[in-house]
């Protein structure tokens, strides 16, 4: 009996694109924390800094929050270097579409933790240097934490649109879950095995992403 | 990397580049218009009460919200030829485009029509106006004013998203700057000036919703 995609087999569809969310959710996973990072920085210069500091912050978010992400990927991946003093970089397309949306996410970061921070009202701040708190202890010790607190839920919002827009990476070659699709429809020869297939992927980038939102509805801490 | 003769290059090619601007101002101002429907016919689903309607649009929403819009426009652009449906890439850009932001605009909508007061409707209806009419002459005048923050930035979303077309050689921006590149070899420049270009779309936008959200905050 063939079986319904049929030059191949299901379960080699299915494991396939199975090898192929790996993909997605390791630079998923990746550049959500990269952009964790670096976001955080960005957002609390842009919240505490009047200078130089918060300029800087306010303009590479501004810039980066208004350019495709597509844009981000394929520059990255023409302009990034192939050696970095001397060593060669493994993994190259996969490295550099993770620092591309690192970049771009983490303006996205930036300002939900900004938001965060400004819906601590301002109390706990003189009451932290009433107690003689320096700046940076408030913001670690008092600030940041109850800022924390409240951006998990767009936090982890962020992350499923960082899952969906792993999917930009297939124009550089990475074999994530679309291209992996991608690959396996190229063989297909009729309309309802296209479609079956690409409901498929539909359903499981759903799942993985409503199952992130839920998630996030139940974590307390 | 930056070297004069490929600014000169590319300002002697520029031609392309506003070719796919147009293109890419063309498709976001189709898409959006579509959106803006899609957004209230759902948005107003979700609020009318009818319990099949609301389902129905909660699980629209929820469905296009959680794929990517890849997914989508890679769905409607492989699959609907082969079903003997032919449309350029330039309506297949429209409709994914406009049915994926409509998921993200419906929520604005009903998060809008969810902020007018209670009692606005119940005055309404004590008037004899029906739910359409509550809701066209009552409801979203006033609803209108906290939607159009959230609603600028979908449209800036959308202008940022309309480079996926790139991926079915839409003609659009993305697509001839990419190409463009390849051709002539003409990297930074290409990648500095398309940015800029699709900035100079998007950066106004922004600001405008986060003056209107000001305005809207304190009054």
């Amino acid at each position: 009996m063939m079986s319904f995609f049929e030059p191949y087999s299901l379960s080699e569809v299915l494991l396939f694109l199975f090898k192929g969310l790996g993909v997605t959710m390791m630079i998923a996973l990746l550049s959500i924390l990269f952009s964790f990072l670096f976001g955080t920085i960005l957002g609390v210069a842009r919240y505490s800094s009047k200078g130089i500091l918060g300029k800087l912050a306010a303009v590479y978010i501004d810039c980066v929050r208004n350019i495709p992400l597509l844009l981000f990927i394929l520059s990255f991946r023409l302009m990034f270097p192939s050696y970095v003093f001397g060593y060669k970089i493994p993994y190259k397309p996969v490295v550099s579409a993770i620092l591309a949306m690192t970049v771009f996410t983490s303006a996205m970061v930036a300002e939900i933790i900004r938001g965060g921070l400004n819906s601590i009202p301002k109390g706990q701040w003189e009451a932290a240097t009433s107690q003689g708190f320096t700046f940076a202890g408030t913001m670690v010790h008092i600030i940041l934490p109850q800022a924390l607190k409240k951006i998990l839920v767009p936090m982890m919002g962020q992350f499923v649109t960082c899952i969906k827009d792993t999917s930009f990476c297939q124009v550089v070659g990475i074999s994530e879950l679309m291209l992996n699709a991608t690959i396996v429809m190229g063989k297909f020869r009729y309309a309802s095995q296209v479609i079956v297939l690409y409901s498929l992927v539909a359903l499981i980038y759903y799942l993985v992403n409503i199952s992130v939102l839920h998630l996030s509805k139940k974590i307390k801490f | 990397m930056f070297k004069i003769w490929m600014w000169e290059r590319l300002f002697s090619d520029f031609g392309v580049f506003l070719r796919g601007f147009a293109v890419t101002v063309g498709v976001s101002v189709c898409a959006l218009a579509l959106t803006l429907v899609i957004s209230l016919v759902v948005g107003l689903f979700r609020c009318s009460g009818n319990r099949a309607l609301s389902a129905f649009s909660r699980g629209y929403m929820s469905f296009f919200q959680n794929t990517p819009l890849v997914v989508q426009i890679f769905f409607f652009y492989n699959v609907l030829p082969r079903l003997n449906v032919i449309l350029s890439p330039f309506a297949v850009g429209c409709f994914g485009l406009s049915l994926y932001t409509g998921a993200f605009g419906a929520a604005v909508v009903e998060a809008a029509v969810n902020a007018v007061p209670h009692g606005q409707l119940e005055a309404a209806t004590s008037q004899g106006f029906g739910f359409l009419r509550t809701m066209f002459h009552i409801v979203l005048p006033q609803a209108m004013k906290v939607a159009l923050p959230p609603m600028t930035n979908q449209a800036v979303n959308l202008i940022k998203n309309s480079s996926v077309l790139a991926m079915i050689a839409g003609g659009e921006l993305m697509y001839r700057a990419d190409s463009w590149a390849s051709d002539s070899a003409v990297y930074g420049p290409t990648f500095v000036v398309t940015g800029l270009l699709y900035l100079s779309l998007c950066l106004p936008l922004s600001m405008a919703a986060r003056k209107l959200e000001k305005k809207t905050r304190h009054p």
